[in-house]
């Protein structure tokens, strides 16, 4: 066992696991933060997508030990239940959610897609989420969603 | 996946010593750098690769810059993220090329960890091969044969097959290197040396399982671009669906065009060869001919002349054509 500490949600937090442990099961099982879905656990559908020292990665393929002293933000640390993040609130109202496996994924590539280009246009959008599949939505409204985030934080300027 | 032991180096001598041990460095190998893992960790789980021993290598400093050497060439340490070299201004401003195949692969998720050595050393994506429930794999397992002929082929490759292996190399990035004559620098027990990247891929012929020049202990520390003339450059690639899939044949070109007449050209192919295709015969068609369609269709049939298909990937031939020319008429009118 290895005892690895980094930081979580903006809180710091200490764990001991195998160090070979998935971040995706460091955080289920360990520490109980069910939010982060597993989808096919080999980096092709983006289910499992956190964000690792900002960057957005598959954590299904990224080995515990290499979170020692890290920052790692996952859906629980986006938005809450009374309060949702932008992106959370535009998914909802655009139905860019529908069976919500895909979802936490998709709302932390969108949160790193607009990081990078705050005002996407729809191929910037597309590339950006490739990496994330949904089986539901047909995208359009995801794009919607994101296309309605990204307006709204223009106008909140 | 196995149980192994872990190692965290921080120089590049302590990982040389430590996988010094294996027995090869190729398929089999008992000792394995892991840098991002996009690859590897996916093969451990599957069983593919069985490494006693894993040398991480992400806390080696110095690594992972992007420099501009005194003589105009770029290097590009082992640990620079696909995604930042992608965005690297150098890339960017004198070798587009490189960040347009780099773009091209993957997704987001995936470039953010993976590394330039790591894409230097990305295996094959044949289905025979990731699978142990198939026993014929001559790659996986020497002298066991090859599903693949014979079997579901439609990704498989035609140029540089053998009667052992016909399983196409994956990589993108490692095309846009073969056309800008990349050099890869190697630290080994016996000190540094430095590969050209036309001599770092291995044929499969009789040995599909040694697939580049990597010995046991050798550590890629970076990799160098030598400096380029003013050039136009290009990444096509053509694939089942436009994102975050891989090549059904992609070409990467470099050329001038002057008082014109093509010059400088440069021609290599992904998606049809089993190692990252450079292809002189279009290179030599071209250079120095005015910019047209015959010439461009005369180019591709040359380079495509040797090409070997077997039943369902007969189709790559006239695709690996058309996107070739596709491919130089968009960069001549750039």
């Amino acid at each position: 066992m290895s005892t690895i500490t980094f930081t979580l949600n903006n809180s710091q937090v200490t764990v001991d696991a195998p160090p070979m442990t998935r971040l995706l099961d460091l955080l289920r099982e360990h520490l109980h933060l069910t939010g982060t879905k597993e989808g096919c656990g080999e980096g092709e559908c983006g289910s499992c997508s956190v964000l690792l020292n900002g960057e957005l990665v598959n954590s299904c393929l990224v080995p515990t030990l290499q979170v020692q002293g890290a920052t790692v933000t996952t859906i629980e640390g986006l938005g809450e239940h009374t309060h949702l993040h932008p992106i959370q609130q535009c998914f909802l109202e655009e139905g860019g959610a529908q069976c919500g496996i895909c979802t936490p994924g998709m709302i932390l590539a969108t949160h790193h897609l607009l990081e990078k280009h705050p005002a996407p246009t729809l191929d910037e959008i597309r590339e950006g989420l490739s990496g994330n599949l949904c089986r539901c939505t047909g995208y359009m409204r995801i794009f919607e969603a994101v296309q309605q985030t990204a307006k709204l934080a223009e106008a909140g300027k | 996946m196995i149980d192994f032991e872990l190692t965290r180096v921080g120089t590049p001598d302590a990982a040389v010593q430590i996988a010094a041990a294996t027995p090869t460095a190729q398929q089999g190998a008992t000792v394995r750098f892991i840098a991002g893992g996009t690859n590897l960790i996916d093969y451990m789980k599957l069983d593919v690769e069985t490494p006693q021993h894993l040398v991480d290598i992400n806390r080696i400093p110095d690594l992972a810059k992007v420099e501009k050497q005194p003589d105009g060439s770029l290097k590009i340490g082992a640990l620079v993220r696909n995604s930042d070299l992608a965005q690297a201004p150098e890339v960017l401003a004198e070798y587009p090329v490189l960040s347009q195949a780099l773009l091209s692969g993957a997704s987001a998720q995936l470039r953010n960890k993976a590394t330039t050595s790591g894409n230097l050393l990305q295996r094959t994506r044949c289905p025979y091969f990731r699978d142990l429930a198939y026993a014929e794999c001559n790659k996986r397992t020497p002298g066991s044969g090859c599903a693949a002929i014979g079997g579901y082929h439609r990704n498989h490759a035609i140029l540089g097959v053998s009667d052992q292996c016909i399983a196409t190399h994956a990589s993108d990035m490692d095309v846009a290197l073969m056309v800008l004559d990349a050099v890869i620098h190697v630290q080994g027990i016996k000190g540094n040396r430095t590969i050209p990247i036309g001599e770092f891929y291995k044929l499969p012929g009789t040995t599909p399982h040694i697939e580049n020049a990597l010995e046991p202990g050798d550590l890629i520390t970076h990799v160098t671009l030598p400096a380029l003339p003013e050039t136009k450059q290009i990444y096509l690639k053509l694939r089942d669906r436009a994102s975050y899939e891989f090549a059904l044949a992609s070409a990467a070109i470099v050329m001038q065009v002057q008082g014109g007449r093509l010059r400088h050209v440069r021609v290599a192919m992904g998606g049809v060869g089993t190692r990252p295709w450079r292809m002189p015969e279009a290179e030599h068609a071209l250079e120095g001919q005015a910019p047209g369609e015959g010439v461009f269709r005369a180019a591709a049939d040359a380079a495509l002349k040797t090409a070997r298909p077997h039943t369902d990937n007969a189709f790559k031939i006239p695709l690996a054509k058309l996107c070739m020319i596709r491919a130089l008429t968009t960069v001549t009118n750039a």
